[in-house]
Formats: structure tokens, C-alpha cells, sequence
């Protein structure tokens, strides 16, 4: 089978940029032999590419979880991505950008990616960016839980229009997205000048290292925590894998994000990475990133504390070790 | 296709890659044993191919993955399972070695 087709979901509040970012990222050298899939069409054309308007439409699955929900439309349109590019109408295709709409939430977009019996083997969740605007952004976090959301999921967050901000209006952005999402890089962008490798690969990014301030005490911004839970030897995959299906199924919805590396005795870590309840497969490395070979474990969570998870955790290890 | 029950099997991100897997179904049996036991309810390993939850009322329910397990052993079990209740982690504290 051919490798996945790469994915990478551009998100963010209404009029935060995405269109104008989408298109100055296709106007780049090897950008091209792209599909977009957009919820709605911006103002601004994407000429030279293959654009297609997706209408939103969810089908709600058995369990009637939201996150879990999938993304009929998108199922429907990928499928069809994958027929014509077998029939050779397409070209070549390297990768889909799919473009929500201002106020969706990315996890169902996730989920029908990882967990579609059949999307799940064409294509592969490569990054998920989210544009927030410099002058707006802060009051719309105040203002729009979807736009939270839409931070914490993020790979990598874009500041859109930093021309038009001024610096004190940036930093304090800056700030509050640091809090709330400590391991996606805030990239500064103006008319969507960027380039194309700082925003693509994002899931392949190793977990940026946290310094000693976030491991004890960790970030709040309201009802959002971000965390992260530091240990030292090997943790027994099995042990991880029952207590973190039992969290995600009890708490998956406060749970926004769940994101690390993995020190499961083998020479390299094992990459994990987790949306609510969509887990994506985790990825085993050859070696660690840098000289840190503890497990570390970025949490965002809506109301639940570190401490909380630290002591159920080591709970289940403990039973791991005794069985 | 699972030949015994034609259920639909797909992978779980939990699964192991390559070797391993009969092992970890072994232990994650263990470990959902002592998690469950204080809620009337109990797991066991079908072949290799699947697991099977039972409750003390002679009802039992067949599950593929750790993802499906918990909600149907919340079912059967008649009250919520959550790994971060206080009561719960003690319980394991105390159970475990």
C-alpha cells in the first residue's frame, strides 16, 4: 500500500486568518499537487488548486460522545479524493489541507482520521495549526470556548496580522496561548507569510522539554490547566495503556490534549499524542531527542489537576509491577 | 474479520508493535482484573482475539479493545468508573504487590 496521504487541519476563530494563510502557503515552492478541503470559501480565492466546498455534516456515533463524532462530510470527501486520484484525475497528490470552519471543533475532524476503518490506512493527521488574531484573539478566548479548544489542539499556533497589534497586545496573546498550550510553537505571520516547513510535520515534532516551573506547578488559565508529569524509569506500556483508555474514557472530554515522550525501557521513547479520545498511533523513535530520558507528559485539561493524575497513574504502574 | 465471532476487528493504538502482544493481553488482563474487583465485575482473555467482561448476575459481554472495555464494563457495573477517584487509587495502592 502506498504511504498516507498527509493531512494537516488549518483551524482557528472566525476571520483569524486561515484563508489568507492556506493560500500564501500554496503559492510556496512545493506546495503544489495539494487538495483543500474547506467548510467554507473565504473571501480570498485559492487559485491554481484543487478547492472543494465540504457542507458540514456529522454523524453522531452509538456512543454519542461529541469528540467522537465523525465527520460524515469529510468522510464522504476524502473517499472521493482517494477514487479520483486512483483514476488518475487528480495528478499527483501529496497532501490534503483541510480548512474548518471559524467555529468547529478540530477533534471530530481527528477522529474521522484516526479512527475511519478505512481513512485510517490512506491517510495519516500530519499537523493541526491554528490561527489566532493578533488584535482579536485575546478577548475571543475570553469570549468563545471553541476557540480554546481550538488553541489546545493545536501543533502550532499562528499569530495572524502581527503588523496591526502592537507589541503589548502580542506578548500578552502570547502569553495566555503559552499557558494554554505549552508544547505547539507560536509562529508570528503577517498576510500569511510563512514557510511552508515551520507549520507542516507538526505531530512529528518532538515534545518541547519542560522547564522546572511547569512540572511542579503548571499553567492556569481559567478552567484550563496545562501540566506535565515527569518520572524517572522505564513505565510498563501495558500498566499506561489500561489507565489511560479508563481516563480518557471517564474523563476524555477535560481531557483536551495529552501529549509526550515515553521511556518504556526500549533505546528510544515511544511519541505519544492524544485529542480528547482520539489517540493517535503512537510512534516509536530510535533515540531520545536530547539528553532527557525521563517520560514526560504534557496534559491540558479542563478542571482536572496534575496531582490527580500523578497519583492515579503511579497507582496503576503500582498494580502493573505487582501482577 | 475475527473467525469466531465476525466481529470487525481494526487495531487499537494500545496494541504492541510486532512482537509482545500475547504477553500484554496477559497483563492488561491482570491489571483490569484489579481495577474492576470492586465493582462486581471481571475480565478474562478469549483466545487472544478478544476480551470477555463478566458481572456476578451470569451476564457477560464480548470487547476487542481497551476503549470499548471500559464502557461496557461501566454497564455492567451500574456506576461510573473513574481512574482518578480517590477511593479507586487507594483500593489499588493497597492491592498492588
Amino acid at each position: 500500500m502506498a504511504e498516507p496521504l498527509p493531512v494537516v487541519l488549518v483551524t482557528g476563530f472566525l476571520g483569524s486568518g486561515k484563508t489568507t494563510l492556506i493560500s500564501a502557503l500554496l503559492a510556496q515552492p512545493g506546495m503544489g499537487e495539494t487538495v483543500v478541503l474547506v467548510n467554507e470559501l473565504g473571501e480570498v480565492a485559492i487559485d491554481h488548486h484543487l478547492v472543494r466546498r465540504v457542507d458540514e455534516r456529522t454523524v453522531v456515533l452509538a456512543s454519542g460522545c461529541v469528540c467522537c463524532t465523525l465527520r460524515g462530510d469529510l468522510q464522504d470527501e476524502l473517499r472521493d479524493v482517494l477514487e479520483r486520484r486512483a483514476r488518475g484525475e487528480l495528478g499527483v497528490v501529496r497532501r490534503v489541507v483541510v480548512e474548518t470552519t471559524g467555529v468547529a471543533d478540530p477533534a471530530p475532524v481527528l477522529s474521522t482520521l484516526v479512527g475511519e476503518p478505512v481513512l485510517r490506512h490512506h491517510f495519516v493527521a500530519e499537523a493541526v495549526v491554528t490561527t489566532v488574531d493578533a488584535v482579536s484573539g485575546l478577548s475571543t478566548l475570553g469570549r468563545h470556548p471553541e476557540a480554546v479548544k481550538q488553541a489546545a489542539v493545536a501543533d502550532t499556533l499562528v499569530v495572524t496580522k502581527a503588523d496591526t497589534a502592537s507589541a503589548a497586545e502580542v506578548t500578552a496573546l502570547e502569553g495566555r496561548l503559552r499557558a494554554l498550550n505549552p508544547v505547539a510553537p507560536i509562529r508570528r505571520v503577517s498576510f500569511g507569510a510563512i514557510a511552508p516547513d515551520v507549520l507542516l510535520g507538526g505531530r512529528a515534532r518532538p515534545v518541547v522539554a519542560p522547564g522546572p516551573e511547569r512540572e511542579e506547578h503548571g499553567h492556569h488559565t481559567g478552567e484550563i490547566r496545562s501540566f506535565t508529569l515527569v518520572r524517572d524509569g522505564p513505565l510498563d506500556w501495558d500498566a499506561f495503556a489500561v489507565w489511560l483508555t479508563m481516563l480518557l474514557h471517564s474523563r476524555g472530554l477535560d481531557v483536551l490534549r495529552v501529549k509526550g515522550l515515553l521511556d518504556v525501557g526500549e533505546p528510544g521513547p515511544v511519541v505519544l499524542d492524544g485529542v480528547q479520545h482520539v489517540v493517535h498511533r503512537p510512534r516509536h523513535l530510535d533515540a531520545w531527542p536530547d539528553d532527557d530520558h525521563r517520560t514526560r507528559i504534557v496534559f491540558i485539561t479542563r478542571g482536572i489537576e496534575r496531582d490527580a493524575v500523578l497519583a492515579s497513574l503511579e497507582a496503576f504502574v503500582g498494580v502493573g509491577a505487582g501482577v | 474479520m475475527c473467525p469466531l465471532c465476525g466481529a470487525l476487528l481494526t487495531e487499537h493504538w494500545s496494541d504492541p508493535e510486532g512482537g509482545g502482544a500475547r504477553r500484554g493481553r496477559v497483563l492488561r488482563t491482570r491489571i483490569v482484573r484489579r481495577v474492576l474487583a470492586g465493582f462486581g465485575v471481571t475480565l478474562s482473555d478469549w483466545a487472544g482475539t478478544a476480551y470477555v467482561l463478566h458481572d456476578g448476575k451470569g451476564r457477560s459481554e464480548v470487547v476487542h479493545d481497551l476503549t470499548t472495555l471500559w464502557g461496557e464494563a461501566e454497564r455492567l457495573a451500574g456506576r461510573p468508573l473513574d481512574p482518578l477517584d480517590p477511593t479507586l487509587v487507594a483500593a489499588l495502592r493497597r492491592s498492588d504487590g
